[in-house]
């Protein structure tokens, strides 16, 4: 009898899923799937900027003559549930196309899905190189800037310092960690064949031993450090690492250690002089980021981070596709995305037809203290075009 | 010199939090018997409460080192409230069956947190006076690493009194040995173990106060906490707090140390040590052998019976309903759309993966805590038999059986020596160090060093650690979604005859009488570990299956489908759907996974699947399948659960 | 004669100081029904224990028919030919009272590891005689969780039988029975011996039952053997009736 029970909820389950809404004719959904309940300081900003960009483009009358609806789903961290709600999102709401994602294998999970079932995804912030290369298929376009370009922007800065020959790196012990630190070794040592590296510590991500690890760089004697750890551990490793007298005259190379997302929990302990990517929104002067930073401000009481302008330029992305495509068929969206030109508050973005990549960029500057927070100075906004491998270099990295 | 000993001092330091949160997990484990999963959200709370102590109360002086002891407090309170108001109704059920009650407190938890705190990281405040450095031989040591290394001896002598030289301590004491005879000496029990509760608590909390001019508070303590927790416990051997004490210390310094040598180890160094420790003392450094009646006396299980004829029907019923399902889809897609079928294909695989760790946990008596290593082990083998032969899918799913069964038998060497807690530690340590094999792609690192020595090109990645193995999707004739279905309804029924099948054969019944009585199945000569081995074997082959059947279905693998939080989600299945019954992995699985989905798509998901699993646990103390106990159940005619549905 | 079922020279065994079996030989000769006696705590579990290979003995030899079997395990020990029933009765609480004859049974015939037929439906005649043999023959579908201490001893026993056992070892076989229980169960396993020619070691705490049933005595005090020998020799013992069976006999007749 107790099976009966679940033969009606299994019964009551199918009608569920049945009763979905009827997709309303004037609509054109997008699913968005991001780590929401994994890491929220990071999401939920992504969510915000996406939520202003759809608001502003259906005010602005849609696209297409619809309206867009972002339907936002939580893979709780784990790229078999992402896969999942992919499907969900494909067949009960009946979504014109995937975006989103932070961590970079479930970035990956999804792009083999898209591959699979010839969905277009648009990857939003993961950033690993396999996405767009070795793994990269005909549905899968990706919008931030990647490991290795970002990886590549502070080298090149880097290498501008005659005196620091000796590296060491800390990089959390994982693909992300792992690409960031070749890459960076990788451009650097191109630039400045006469620098070595003398050693790389690789704490487990968030499970940071500080002190220890700050020991074991210090040991090595380096000139400079190349800093991968983010979060949790880089408030520790900062903090260990400023009352050990790690940083002490040495160059210090942060990767995303300039985005508020990590930047500003750090508060008055945040690290100075330290080279960085990140994004200075309260600096920014171009006429399309100021009123992106006021509308952001005033739907949401809250100032944006790094995350939350990606989720907007994502959305204008889209907005951008779908005027081209002039459908929401998916061959013609794809065909629309390839070289796709698009205007958005970080400037002019375009993704190349050779490797799905946009050209975003990254703002690259120098870490301070302002008003008892972190802030960047000196910072410029380097584009991600001028950090891309050639067209050539791209096709041998991208063949499978 | 002085490097040296600023690194010893370090992992002295290092050790401090991790010895208080272990401490209090030890003595909970001692006297309740309960594996106690959110101790890692108490350690959690009290990094948040300990923060917001200090705003409150100031950080200057006194104030701020109260500010600490009220959040160990605080947290104290909420462990005697999770006691009173849950643990306490749930003492009688199956041993094992609170680790979920503890599971639905972390989910709740988690969410409470974020609520009441917000999603961002927040730094520790600093201790006054202590935020700058010692300077010995040369090299800088932070003065609060000081304060660390005092703590814990400073907890540990505190603890001994409290333990050998009061009344309440010798009662505890007593009760870690034997509890029947507390209760028989007519000791209030009920106060103990609040008591118990609260200190424990209070340790987890103090720990995560005290780390707080270390790091701070972030949403993710509590799960990064509690396995190493958990790992100091068991190599301290459990209920044993010197034992735990050394643990720390012990694996403080091996991480510090090691770090230095094997910047690479960070992820498996402690699981290694764990698990060389209980290959070698299987009770732990100071811990002893469990004594018989350590525990609360469990109700017998009902005789296994073949399925009676309702049950026929049933499941005549559900396999027609899973057979007719595509039918219905594709005459009505409107109705019975995709999802609804790639529903059923999770639910499906879930239930085998949990049949499988059910045939080991329940008949066998063995709780497995890393059985995620036999499903990620089988779609790891499938995938790499793809990605590296080209195999079609036919052969890969032969492949991931049997490599999971390889997997078993290895780990099974080791893990059948030992029983109850400790087999379950060592479990998750070998599942934890295959999981972290896979997610630094250790086979690569492997093929390189040979490649060098031998002077080959080796491949460069052969897992690509958390990158995954990607494009492992099935053969055309089965890309179907409907032909994928019927495959995996085929394989995981089949599976469930052929594991109930076994049950009911001589095999399954040794296995069961090695768990009634491990004494009477050596005196009619059963050997014992060996069944049990097999039975692990068999096991992890149907958990790859499942993994193989995961893997086809989602187009790639990860080494989460490896990972701790994976292993949790199989046992809470079984204990939710009920152990002692056949039925309840079944009933759990999808039950489980069911409500996960639609959970899923309301914000703060976690607080009410939480929420809904104390509920149950309250409300169905020995699983789902017993819902017809209750006298709603009978009143429903659903009739007596636990005999009728075995 | 031929050589004896057991054979046991200088056993001993300590925890930690307590000295738990001391310097205990004797012989064993089959079809011979033999009491262990002494005052709780003399060392008889003990005893028992390191003959059937629950527990390693510190020194001494066990000769099983001839061979040492010293320290082996118990399921090795079980296969040459030892069957076992324990002071607190072990049984398969999962299981009827049938099927934990059945599982002595298929073990015998080295059948644990078929996975196909059901086990319910093994051997059914066979356990249902041994069940019958020691009285539980109407008992056989019964849970064994639900059944009164005497019961359970009953079936331990036929469990026990299941084997063919050459030396059978009973540890308070009677504990729990009614008078007339007890002397019908002595009675059975008198029977056995004489039918079959086996060897029975046992404990008892009746000594009505112990003289009535006994072929031999030996008397065990603080591990220590006190005494050994037929019964009447035991009871005119001086020792014996000053230390053990002076307050124990006439406390058991009162
Ligand atoms: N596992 C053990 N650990 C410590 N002492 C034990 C153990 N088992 C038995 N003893 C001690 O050995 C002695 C003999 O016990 P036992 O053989 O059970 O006696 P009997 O069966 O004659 O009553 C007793 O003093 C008992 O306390
Ligand atoms: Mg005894």
């Amino acid at each position: 009898m107790k099976l009966n029970l679940l033969l009606v909820t299994g019964v009551a389950l199918g009608a569920l899923s049945a009763v979905h809404p009827a997709i309303a004719e004037g609509e054109i959904k997008i699913g968005d799937i991001n780590s929401y309940t994994r890491l929220p300081a990071h999401t939920i900003p992504y969510k915000r900027g996406a939520q202003l960009a759809i608001e502003e483009i259906n005010k602005a009358g849609g696209v297409l003559g619809k309206k867009l609806v972002l339907v936002s789903r939580d893979d709780q961290g784990k790229p078999g549930e992402a896969v999942k709600i992919a499907e969900q999102l494909r067949s009960r709401d009946k979504v014109a196309l995937v975006s989103g994602s932070l961590f970079s294998h479930i970035g990956l999970a999804l792009a083999s899905w898209a591959k699979q079932r010839k969905m277009l995804y648009l990857a939003a912030e993961p950033l690993a190189d396999a996405l767009v290369w070795a793994k990269g298929n005909k549905y899968t376009f990706r919008l931030r800037p990647s490991t290795y370009m970002q990886a590549a922007m502070l080298a090149s800065e880097a290498a501008k310092k005659e005196n620091v020959k000796r590296w060491a790196t800390i990089a959390p012990n994982y693909a992300y960690g792992k690409d960031a630190v070749a890459a960076f070794k990788k451009v650097l040592k191109r630039l400045r064949p006469d620098v070595m590296f003398v050693g790389s510590q690789w704490p487990g991500l968030f499970k940071i031993d500080a002190g220890a690890e700050v020991q074991a760089l210090a040991k090595m004697k380096p000139d400079g450090i190349y800093n991968v750890t983010f979060g949790s551990d880089l408030a520790k490793f900062v903090r260990e690492g400023r009352t050990r007298g790690l940083f002490k005259d040495k160059l210090v190379v942060g990767l995303l250690t300039g985005e508020p997302e990590y930047l500003d929990p750090l508060k008055g302990e945040a690290p100075v002089g330290w080279l960085v990517t990140g994004y200075p929104w309260a600096d920014i002067q171009t006429a399309a980021h100021k009123k992106f930073l006021a509308a952001y401000q005033a739907r949401w009481k809250d100032y944006p981070r790094i995350g939350s302008i990606v989720g907007y330029n994502t959305m204008l992305a889209i907005n951008a596709m779908l005027k081209k495509a002039g459908s929401v068929d998916t061959e013609k969206m794809v065909t629309a995305m390839k070289g796709l030109k698009f205007d958005s508050p970080s400037g002019p973005i375009m993704f190349r037809a050779v490797d799905h990549q946009s050209t975003m960029g990254a703002w690259v500057g120098w870490t301070v203290l302002k008003d008892g927070m972190g802030a960047m100075a000196n910072w410029q906004y380097l584009d991600g075009a001028n950090f891309l491998p050639s067209v050539e270099e791209t096709k041998k990295l991208r063949k499978q | 010199m002085g490097d040296f000993i600023v690194t010893l001092l370090t992992g002295l330091s290092s050790a401090a939090a991790l010895f208080l949160v272990a401490s209090g997990l030890s003595i909970i484990f001692g006297v309740t018997r309960i594996v106690n999963f959110a101790h890692g959200s108490f350690y959690m709370l009290g990094s948040y409460i300990g923060v917001t102590m200090v705003t409150a109360l100031g950080s200057g002086g006194i104030a701020y080192w109260l500010a600490l002891l009220i959040a160990a407090v605080a947290v104290g309170v909420i462990g005697v409230a999770m006691e009173v108001l849950l643990l306490r109704r749930v003492y009688q059920a199956p041993e094992l069956f609170q680790l979920i009650a503890t599971f639905g407190v972390i989910l709740v938890i988690q969410d409470v947190t974020l609520w009441i705190w917000g999603p961002e990281d927040i730094v520790g405040p600093r201790a006054p006076g202590l935020s700058g450095a010692v300077t010995i031989f040369g090299e800088k040591l932070p003065e609060y690493d000081l304060v660390l290394i005092a703590v814990s001896p400073v907890v540990l002598i505190g603890l001994w009194l409290l333990f050998n030289r009061t009344r309440w301590g010798t009662l505890v004491r007593a009760a870690t040995l034997d509890r029947q005879m507390v209760a028989a000496l007519g000791v209030n029990q009920r106060w103990l173990f609040t008591g118990v509760l609260f200190l424990g608590s209070a340790l987890a909390g103090l720990g995560g106060a005290i780390q707080l001019p270390k790091g701070g508070a972030d949403l993710l303590m509590d799960f990064n906490i509690i396995a190493a927790a958990f790992v100091v416990v068991v190599v301290g051997g459990m209920g044993s707090i010197g034992g735990a004490f050394l643990a720390a210390m012990l694996i403080g310094l091996l991480q510090t140390f090691g770090i230095q040598i094997f910047p690479n180890s960070t992820l498996i160094l402690m699981f290694l040590v764990m698990a060389v420790v209980l290959i070698f003392r299987p009770w732990g450094l100071l811990g002893k052998p469990e004594s018989p009646g350590h525990g609360p006396v469990e109700a017998p299980e009902a005789p296994l019976r073949p399925a009676n004829r309702k049950l026929r029907i049933i499941g005549s019923g559900v396999l027609a309903f899973l057979l007719m399902l595509p039918v219905a889809h594709l005459l009505l897609p409107s109705i019975i759309g995709d999802f609804t079928l790639v529903l059923v294909v999770e639910i499906m695989i879930y239930v085998l993966f949990a049949a499988a760790l059910h045939f080991i946990m329940g008949p066998g008596g063995l709780v497995s805590f890393g059985h995620a290593a036999f499903f990620g082990g089988g779609a790891y083998a499938a995938a790499l038999m793809v990605k590296f032969t080209d195999a079609p899918m036919e052969i890969a799913f032969w492949v991931a059986p049997i490599g999971a069964a390889l997997l078993a038998i290895l780990f099974g060497w080791f893990c059948v020596r030992l029983t109850g807690v400790y087999f379950a530690m060592l479990t998750l340590a070998f599942a934890q160090i295959a999981w972290a094999i896979m997610f630094q792609d250790a086979p690569a690192s492997v093929a390189k060093a040979l490649g060098e020595w031998f002077g080959w090109t080796a491949v460069e990645q052969i897992t690509a650690g958390d990158d995954g193995i990607l494009g492992i999707w099935p053969a055309e004739w089965a890309s179907s979604r409907v032909t994928y279905y019927y495959l995996t309804v085929g394989l995981v029924v089949a599976g469930l005859l052929v594991l109930r099948r076994i049950l009911f054969a001589p095999f399954g019944y040794t296995l069961r009488a090695g768990r009634d009585s491990p004494l009477r199945a050596a005196a009619i000569g059963i050997d014992l570990k060996q069944h049990q081995w097999i039975a692990f074997t068999i096991s992890g082959a149907f958990a790859g299956l499942a993994g193989a059947l995961f893997v086809y279905s989602k187009g790639s693998v990860f080494p989460t489908s490896m990972e701790i939080a994976r292993s949790f989600d199989a046992l809470l299945m079984v204990l939710l759907g009920g152990v002692h019954s056949l039925v309840g992995p079944i009933v759990g699985a999808a039950t489980f996974t069911w409500l996960n989905d639609i959970f899923n798509e309301l914000s703060y998901w976690r607080f009410l699947l939480g929420a809904t699993i104390i509920a149950l646990v309250l409300l169905l103390p020995n699983g789902l399948v017993s819902l017809g106990d209750t006298s709603v159940g009978r009143r429903l005619g659903l009739g007596p659960g636990r005999e009728a549905l075995a | 004669m031929s050589t004896p079922i057991l054979e046991v020279s200088n056993l001993s065994k300590a925890y930690g100081g307590v000295q738990a079996v001391q310097d205990v030989s004797f012989v064993l000769n089959a079809g011979e029904l033999l009491a262990l006696i002494g005052p709780n705590g003399a060392g008889k579990t003990t005893c028992f224990n390191m003959l059937m290979g629950q527990i390693k003995p510190d020194s001494g030899v066990i000769r099983l028919k001839g061979n040492d079997i010293t320290g082996r395990p118990p399921q090795r020990i079980w296969r040459m030919g030892v069957g076992r029933t324990f002071q607190i009765t072990a049984t398969f609480t999962s299981m009827t009272v049938r099927e934990n004859v059945q599982m002595a049974l298929i073990n015998h015939q080295h059948a644990s590891r078929r996975w196909w037929k059901p086990a319910a439906a093994t051997d059914v005649a066979h356990a249902d005689a041994l069940l019958g043999r020691v009285g539980m023959a109407e008992q056989g579908d019964r849970a064994c969780s639900v059944l009164a201490y005497g019961d359970l001893k009953r079936v331990e026993l036929a469990v026990a039988l299941a084997n063919d056992p050459d030396l059978l070892l009973m540890d308070e076989p009677t504990a729990g029975m009614a008078p007339k229980e007890r002397i019908e169960l002595m009675q059975l396993a008198a029977d056995i011996v004489s039918e079959r020619g086996i060897g029975v070691l046992f404990t008892e705490h009746d000594m009505d039952v112990v003289f009535a049933h006994a072929h031999r005595i030996m008397v065990l005090n603080r591990g220590c053997l006190l005494a050994e020998g037929a019964p009447k020799s035991v009871r005119a013992n001086a020792q014996v009736r000053e230390i053990y069976l002076g307050s124990t006999v006439r406390a058991e007749v009162e």
